[in-house]
């Protein structure tokens, strides 16, 4: 079944790392060729916590610790996958995929289509993005539109824990590759702190969220605001901010990159004639380029003023606090640009 | 090859220099962090390695560079960095994220870069390798002396860029030294469970280089086979490879619980601590008594109280610098 997360009250939260390892523990008692494999996934629970509890369940047969060799085993990934297995590797830090990208975008994402279909490589590449804690530029950075870039990988990156669950489930469920994006930001662990709307309710049976599919995670009518991940509370913060000067404005969660919904985007937009979008990624050649095209190329006469993007700077990350706040988006950068498009008159003027 | 009186001292100085820092370093990390640790908080955010225990590793070979020589190091650089000579003021502010820092806070601490000792450092497990054979290749090919240092985990031999390192320098008979720190673990993946060959010093005779292994984290050790390697890459003999047997004192990072230490291991570990021992091997052998060694101390303490005032009362970057330097 496919939802939107029903909220209720007194029903049971969990974190996106505890949804996660939830859902890859429940595929892995349904389906024996799922297993697990990366560096620190096991008795350590994974640096961001989405194995926990999983080699204590099936061993370590079937959650497996790897050496520092992300070429060797993400390779081995598509090998397994191809031979019958339905492996989920973890990429720790997504910096990381420069060492073996090779392994992810010339197999495990072009295989299927250079055997026509006749090979698949049902998939998972789990890996953590983002930065805001000062972890400096090899720790840091969110690479989504490199992934999304690139045929032949869905992409997904979820901005709560229920949407976690589900899209993690389709993840391993699926017959292809699926890149799955978790923002450090919005894990749940206790030593980085969590942005509070990530952690919210989740059903215990299994579910998926279907993949490609965006979620209206505020209705509106004035501006859009697409963003994916950790930018999608601070659009969320933004249009509580704006409201309050009787803007009404709509939040877009991406919830996949690959593939993109571009039709619920260019509804919204279609309704609000307004379009920002919020990206933690680097601004050029990016996600939000991406966003912006979907709606100007099928059809400009909808836009009421010109689309604005806040994504990072064209700069590496720096490590210092003030320099990295500087670059990466927030809420207030959102209503500022908000304000901005739809005219400062309108601010404190509830209509 | 045995150091003298006058090397030992500095070895131990500079181990003390280091431990000293990374004491106060550790200190400052928590404050901002308490009751509740959150890595994004307090005057040092981000992740810390620390580097206590390994000590020896950085002295013993550095003793035999010139500030010319080149040393890549990786994610727990702090001993590397002051045996190399590192400035250290520049570097704590570096560690702070201040605008007198070494990059002006753009690196942070796994990130350390010091162009007046050619030190350099960073976070991808393995990536040093590379630029110390291209540093090697440049002395070759321009005709300068000096060698490359390449420090890495003993975690870093099961990653592609080691081997592919190994062999071009090995096939161009280049002047570098590979120096693998065997701390026996890699975060929480132990050595034996990451590689099935029991001692990495072998896996350089693969690549038509001699191996070297030290045991026991020993700075003297250390600093023979060091001197011996880096003597031959000078020489125009080409690469070795050094292993060494240190030890992680903390956990992976700063924050780690490292439950999945055996219980009892670091207790041992803590007995065979390199500065109390180097402290008493050297009194033993008659190289210096109690009060030289206490003056050693007071010095090195001072020097590191310095450079954390300097830190602290730094300013912080301009927000907007951080849109500079990309391109120069
Ligand atoms: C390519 C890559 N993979 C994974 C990591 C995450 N990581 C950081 S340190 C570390 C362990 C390194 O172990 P080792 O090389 O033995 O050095 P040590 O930390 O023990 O000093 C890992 C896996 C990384 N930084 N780069």
């Amino acid at each position: 079944m496919t939802n939107t997360n029903p909220a209720r009250a007194n029903e049971r939260k969990l974190t996106i790392a505890r949804a996660m390892a939830e859902a890859t523990a429940q595929q892995m008692r349904l389906d024996p060729t799922v297993f697990v494999m990366g560096e620190d996934i096991g008795e350590f629970g994974g640096i961001y916590g989405n194995t926990r509890g999983l080699i204590a369940e099936f061993g370590a047969e079937r959650v497996r610790d790897t050496p520092i060799s992300e070429t060797a085993f993400i390779g081995a990934a598509v090998g397994a996958a191809q031979d019958g297995m339905r492996p989920i590797v973890e990429l720790m830090f997504v910096d990381f995929f420069g060492v073996c990208f090779d392994a992810i975008y010339n197999l495990m994402a072009k295989n299927t289509y250079f055997a026509g279909g006749s090979f698949r490589v049902p998939m998972v590449l789990m890996t953590s993005t983002g930065g805001g804690y000062s972890d400096g530029g090899q720790h840091s950075q969110c690479v989504y539109g490199t992934f999304a870039h690139l045929p032949g990988m869905k992409v997904v990156a979820p901005s709560n824990a229920y949407d976690a669950k589900g899209l993690m489930t389709a993840a391993i469920r699926d017959d292809n590759p699926v890149v799955f994006m978790y923002h450090k930001g919005l894990q749940g662990m206790g030593w980085l702190g969590t942005v509070p709307g990530a952690t919210n309710h989740v059903p215990e049976e299994s579910y998926t969220v279907e993949i490609g599919k965006a979620a209206i995670a505020r209705p509106g009518k004035d501006v859009t605001i697409v963003s994916l991940g950790i930018g999608v509370h601070q659009a969320l913060e933004a249009a509580k901010r704006v409201a309050e000067h009787g803007i009404d404005a709509e939040v877009v969660d991406l919830r996949s990159l690959v593939p993109l919904d571009r039709e619920t985007i260019r509804a919204s937009v279609a309704k609000t004639g307004r379009l920002i979008v919020v990206d933690e990624d680097y601004h050029s050649y990016g996600v939000s380029g991406e966003v912006i095209a979907s709606v100007v190329e099928h059809d400009l006469s909808v836009l009421k003023a010109a689309p604005v993007r806040i994504a990072y700077p064209d700069v590496p990350i720096p490590f210092a606090r003030v320099m990295e706040q500087f670059c990466l988006p927030n809420a207030d950068k959102i209503v500022a640009a908000i304000e901005t498009m739809l005219g400062r008159q309108t601010v404190g003027e509830p209509s | 090859m045995t150091p003298s009186r006058e090397q030992k001292l500095w070895m131990y100085e500079k181990m003390l220099v280091s431990r000293r820092f990374e004491e106060a370093i550790e200190t400052i990390y928590l404050e901002g962090k308490k009751p509740v640790f959150n890595m994004a908080k307090g005057p040092i955010p981000g992740e810390m390695h620390l580097s206590n225990g390994q000590e020896p590793c950085a002295v013993g070979v550095c003793a035999h560079l010139e500030p010319s020589d080149v040393v890549t190091a990786t994610h727990r650089p702090h001993h590397q960095a002051i045996a190399k000579g590192i400035d250290l003021k520049r570097m704590a502010a570096e560690i702070f994220g201040k605008a007198t820092g070494l990059s002006g806070g753009r690196g942070g601490h796994m990130h350390l870069f010091d162009p007046a000792v050619n030190f350099a450092c960073s976070g991808i497990i393995a990536q040093g390798m590379g630029p110390a054979v291209g540093a090697a290749l440049s002395r070759k090919m321009q005709g300068k002396p000096g060698v490359a240092i390449a420090y890495i985990g003993e975690g870093a031999v099961n990653q592609g860029a080691f081997h592919e390192a190994l062999n071009l320098a090995a096939v161009w008979k280049l002047p570098v030294v590979f120096v693998v720190e065997d701390n026996a673990w890699g975060i929480s993946v132990s050595k034996a469970a990451s590689t099935a060959v029991p001692e990495n010093h072998v896996r350089a005779e693969a690549y038509g280089m001699p191996g070297h292994l030290v045991r026991d984290n020993d700075p003297y050790e250390i600093f023979a086979t060091a001197g011996k390697a880096i003597a031959a890459a000078r020489n125009g003999e080409g690469p070795s490879l050094i292993e060494i047997e240190t030890m992680r004192l903390a956990g992976h990072f700063m924050g780690d619980a490292e439950t999945y230490r055996p219980k009892g291991e670091k207790d041992g570990l803590t007995l065979r601590d390199p500065i109390s021992r180097m402290r008493a091997r050297l009194i033993a052998d008659g190289d210096a008594d109690e009060a030289t060694l206490d003056r050693i101390e007071e010095a090195a303490q001072a020097e590191v109280d310095e450079a954390i005032a300097f830190a602290r009362n730094s300013p912080d970057p301009d927000p907007a610098d951080a849109l500079t330097s990309v391109f120069v």
